[in-house]
């Protein structure tokens, strides 16, 4: 009963929390339904013993990305309004026949019994929980070469990051 | 009957979990097709990358394996840096163009 309460609880709150972020008029209500399904979402990982990727997901995700989403938010204002004009004809409702298709496909699923994971792949007996000690066994010995990859890939994304919003015309006329 | 849908609504199978992600990838996809401003298309990116974390975490814990989590890492770091980076290039391109609206950018057509 508690292991469905905490299924359903956080499940809830991630659809509700998406369909503000799609639906929402005012770029911070998105920005604050995206930070209720990603903390959602932190709990879920909880309930599946992957604490690690839970706290990592509370920091990288809920702290630094939202905080940068509302960074830019501020700094392009929310006050403009969206234009709703389709550029391509019949746009919404050809997306829309996409996304009923999409989720009858998968209320089908859902549903019918020969669909199971669990009976193809039957689950593991025992848990393993996912702690920083774990999770860095494997990342520093299998997992070392993508380690430095991803590492040098942040260097480049804030190198670029610095490059691309750096405004030179504005340095140059105030020095 | 009754008898088996109570059991099926008190287990959490790893079933509820995919149908879960794969609910809020459809969600994703419907708010990126849908929505004009880009920081918004942004935001079902990251729904839709959520979505598919959430699947390699069940899939970890279904098999009692680390490296579905070790992946979901990854994943993150990648998010991260794809973040930065498409600020930026909202941020200015909002300075030429003074509006996100994707309809805008039409600069290139042929």
């Amino acid at each position: 009963m508690v292991e469905a309460l905490l299924f359903f609880a956080p499940a809830s709150l991630i659809i509700i929390g998406a369909l503000i972020v799609i639906f929402a008029k005012n770029a911070v209500h998105n920005a604050m339904g995206l930070v209720m399904t990603l903390v959602s979402l932190a709990i879920i990982y909880i309930t599946l013993n992957a604490t690690f990727v839970a706290m990592v997901q509370m920091l990288v995700y809920a702290g630094a990305v939202m905080t940068l989403f509302l960074f830019v938010i501020m700094m392009i204002g929310v006050d403009k309004k969206e234009q709703t004009t389709e550029s391509i004809k019949g746009q919404t409702f050809l997306v829309s026949g996409v996304f009923l298709i999409l989720i009858s496909l998968l209320a089908y699923v859902a549903i019918s019994s020969d669909f199971k994971w669990d009976l193809w792949f039957p689950p593991v007996e025992f848990d393993t929980e996912g702690t920083p000690q774990l999770i860095a066994g494997v990342l520093f010995t299998e997992w070392i070469f993508p380690f430095e990859i991803i590492s040098l890939l942040l260097i480049v994304a804030t190198a670029a990051a610095i490059a691309l919003a750096y405004d030179t015309k504005k340095r140059k006329s105030n020095a | 009957m009754i008898q088996r849908s109570e059991k099926v609504m008190l287990e959490v199978t790893t079933d509820w979990y995919l149908t879960l992600a794969a609910i809020l990838f459809s969600i994703g996809f419907l708010g990126m097709m849908i929505r004009k401003n880009a920081l918004i298309m942004f935001m079902c990116i990251e729904l839709m990358l959520n979505a598919v974390n959430l699947t390699f975490i069940s899939a970890s814990k279904h098999f009692g394996q680390v490296d579905g989590q070790i992946f979901v890492f990854f994943i993150l770091v990648v998010a991260a840096a794809e973040v930065v980076v498409g600020l930026a290039i909202i941020v200015s391109i909002f300075r030429k163009q003074s509006s996100a609206s994707v309809d805008v950018l039409n600069v290139s057509r042929g």
